[in-house]
């Protein structure tokens, strides 16, 4: 006996492969102001038609649409803006350095800068981030010396980090940014924990944790999910979907029809979903979810909807395994354009000066690069190697102690 | 034991309001071996309550909660149930101090209840100490005893490093030296379970001199520091037997004093031999007192197979295999 038809195997594959045009027709983009404002105390009961809809306040010419406009102030666009840019300017500047040899590794946030640069502006300076690695925007919004990333990304004498991890891998606990691993989702349930703590202690912090969608299929996204939604921690759990996940499609994560937001349907707790290319919307959706946390109504799952638009890393080539203009094809286009006329189009900016500041801010990380080349490129400067045995323990117990008396430092 | 571990979390949560219990069942129900009963009513339920079955959920919410100050102590139900939560201890709680290069740290205390003697089979049995032993960056505590028990845990509870501490789920209700026909013998009356009411602490990384002795050197932790006296009573070799109370640290002294004084050394632990911790102590005394030694280093272990239920006394090194190991430590050449 057997099934007629026989069993197959289903192995999903993307819409288009290299050689073949970009192909989004089957992503259903909502109009801009569409999706409904629930009120920030709503019942969770009556959100779960969120995770379906998309959360959109820039339309196609820029205007600033729907229930969701923030209306935030101009300096605070333009600041945003700036960061974004710098982000951008940084990313670029330090892939060209990689590409030089002056480091192992870099990693760019290109085509999601909207979003670590929007959560950065919304929460405030006690919050904690618990980044993903494509989150500089969150250090950038918030003045992090270019000089300490640039430092550690060349693991020299001056590195914050004193050479104990990969570039980029950050840690910066004064900027609400916490330490940064190659592991994925292992931090989300710490930001979770972190959140308990500060309701334990009746604080009034709340977290921000933060995963790709590739890794939502991780043990430790579910886990956190329960954890939070079973003690309402006051978290903000995210899932930045960029569409890739090194070179396995989003598809390999979760099937198309539902959406990762709808994950949080299960756990009993709102699930909202961004478009992550516009910079007011993840900014709104960000202070509903951090309402609602402050409020003692617990945690939020935002699913941020964008694109990757370059490689993973240094060490991937993109077009080996998508189309070659697929990042331009994305049909919400990028977020600093979409920021950029958003400002235009509000009489608040102009070419010349976004040109001006495009120009500002390359001299800005060029310098910044010089700064710390001088210092000394990967290699060519390192902290004593000394320091290799400290941070084991609070205290180096024997072996450390014998081992480095062995090494002679 | 019991008693003296939930007065050291009694105690820990009355000097402190920073210390937290969670864990699966640690709440209302004071968890399934009781070490936690009664602390929900008298500190509050935020303060010690029940977790989801998530193991990789409860240590990660740990680490979370040490990174913001506080000072969880998070139970394990069973050590065997540990793993899904090791990527958690190995690549977070073991390496944020480092990798952040001090900016965060997770001073977190994982109590786990561990090894045999109780016929829990495969899944009840476990003594993996050498997987957190082999993990740079953690503390790994297991106390023989109520006394040290109970001044470990407060140490731990104090340290300022992630700390696993193994809790020898044979000795919860009295000594076990390992002749398991007898009548369980209870914690009354022995001198080790004269346990103060207050705070005590017990450093970590300092052995006990079990018995002194002057003919041989018997190394072991936990259940077996009972087995190792028992064996050395058996045989009548006058056998120092120290109690290494902690593996990280290991007090390393402590052992090559007494090597160096013996020139013998039996090393007893209930873990399947290869690879086991005992690898590690005799690479140690090799390299420190190789010229002090008579004869060739004996390890006595559990085999190297899972831990088998009907043959739980085939398997746990009790005190005839230790006895046969120091007969053959003290044969002249």
């Amino acid at each position: 006996m057997h099934n007629e038809p026989r069993l197959s195997l289903h192995i999903p594959e993307p819409a288009a492969r290299p050689g073949d045009e970009p192909n989004f027709s089957g992503i259903q983009i909502p109009s801009a102001g569409s999706t409904p404002k629930p009120p920030v105390d709503a019942d969770e009961r009556s959100l779960r038609d969120m995770p379906y809809g998309l959360v959109r306040v820039l339309d196609d010419d820029g205007n600033a649409v729907g229930p969701w406009d923030p209306a935030l102030e101009a300096d605070t666009l333009r600041m945003a803006l700036r960061a974004m840019m710098l982000t951008r300017a940084f990313d670029n500047r330090l892939f060209r350095v990689h590409r030089q040899g002056k480091t192992s590794f870099y990693m760019k946030s290109a085509g999601e800068e909207a979003i670590s640069v929007a959560q950065s502006l919304a929460l405030r300076s006690g919050d904690m981030c618990f980044p993903t690695y494509r989150m500089l925007g969150w250090l950038m919004a918030r003045g992090y010396p270019l000089l300490d990333l640039i430092n550690q990304i060349f693991s020299n004498a001056a590195d914050p980090l004193q050479g104990k991890q990969l570039p980029i891998l950050y840690s910066a606990k004064e900027y609400g940014f916490y330490s940064l691993s190659g592991n994925l989702g292992t931090r989300l349930g710490h930001a979770v924990g972190w959140a308990m703590a500060s309701a334990y202690k009746n604080d009034d912090r709340i977290a921000l944790g933060v995963v790709g969608e590739g890794t939502t299929a991780e043990g430790d996204f579910h886990e956190a999910m329960t954890m939070a939604s079973v003690y309402r921690a006051p978290v903000i759990l995210c899932v930045t979907n960029n569409q890739w996940a090194i070179s396995s499609f989003s598809g390999i994560a979760s099937v198309g029809q539902t959406t990762f937001a709808a994950k949080a349907l299960a756990y009993g707790i709102p699930g909202l979903r961004v478009d992550g290319n516009d910079f007011l919307a993840v900014w709104a959706a960000t202070r509903w979810a951090e309402q609602r946390a402050r409020l003692n109504l617990g945690p939020t799952l935002i699913e941020m909807f964008t694109y990757r638009a370059e490689g993973h890393s240094t060490s991937d080539d993109p077009t080996r395994y998508r189309p070659l203009h697929e990042a331009s094809a994305w049909p919400l286009g990028d977020p600093v354009d979409r920021l950029k006329s958003h400002l235009v189009r509000a009489d608040l900016w102009d070419d010349a000066s976004h040109e001006a500041l495009g120009r500002e801010l390359d001299v800005e990380v060029k310098t910044a690069v010089k700064q710390a080349e001088a210092i000394g490129t990967l290699g060519k400067s390192k902290p004593p190697v000394s320091s290799m045995f400290e941070g084991v323990f609070a205290e180096p117990d024997w072996r450390l102690v014998e081992q480095r008396r062995e090494m002679g430092v | 034991m019991i008693q003296a571990l939930n007065s050291a979390l009694d105690v820990a949560m009355a000097r402190d309001p920073d210390v937290l219990i969670f864990g699966e069942d640690v709440g209302y129900f004071g968890g399934v071996f009781r070490v936690t009963d009664g602390l929900q009513a008298k500190h509050g339920l935020q303060r010690c309550f029940d977790a989801p079955i998530a193991e990789g959920g409860i240590v990660a919410a740990a680490i979370g909660m040490s990174a913001y100050g506080l000072k969880p102590v998070a139970e394990i139900q069973f050590v065997d149930y540990i793993l899904p939560a090791y990527d958690q201890l190995v690549s977070e709680a073991a390496r944020l101090r480092y990798r952040s290069n001090g900016d965060f740290t997770a001073p977190l205390v994982v109590r786990s209840p561990y090894g045999g003697g109780i016929f829990g089979g495969q899944t009840h049995s476990q003594s993996p100490e050498a997987i957190f032993a082999h993990v740079t960056g953690l503390k790994t505590v297991i106390p023989s005893t109520p006394h040290d028990a109970k001044g470990l845990l407060l140490a731990a509870i104090d340290c300022a490093d992630p700390v696993i501490f193994l809790e020898p789920k044979r000795l919860y209700n009295g000594p076990f030296d390992g002749d398991h026909d007898r009548e369980l013998s209870t914690w009354a009356g022995h001198a080790a379970a004269e346990v103060p009411e207050g705070h005590y602490t017990i450093n970590l990384g300092e052995a006990a001199i079990a018995r002194e002795g002057s003919d041989a050197t018997v190394l072991a932790y936990g259940t077996m520091v009972h087995v190792a006296l028992a064996a050395v009573e058996k045989t009548g070799i006058d056998a120092e037997v120290i109690d290494l109370r902690s593996i990280v640290p290991l007090d390393i002294d402590t052992i090559v004093t007494s090597v160096s004084k013996t020139g013998r050394c039996v090393i007893v632990h209930e873990a399947s031999r290869f690879g086991g911790f005992g690898g590690e102590l005799s690479a140690l005394i090799q390299e420190r007192c190789f010229y002090y030694l008579e004869r060739p280093i004996e390890r006595v272990a559990g085999w190297d197979t899972p831990y088998p239920h009907a043959f739980e006394w085939d398997y746990f090194p009790g005190p005839s295999r230790v006895g046969a190991a120091l007969r053959r430590v003290m044969e002249t050449n």
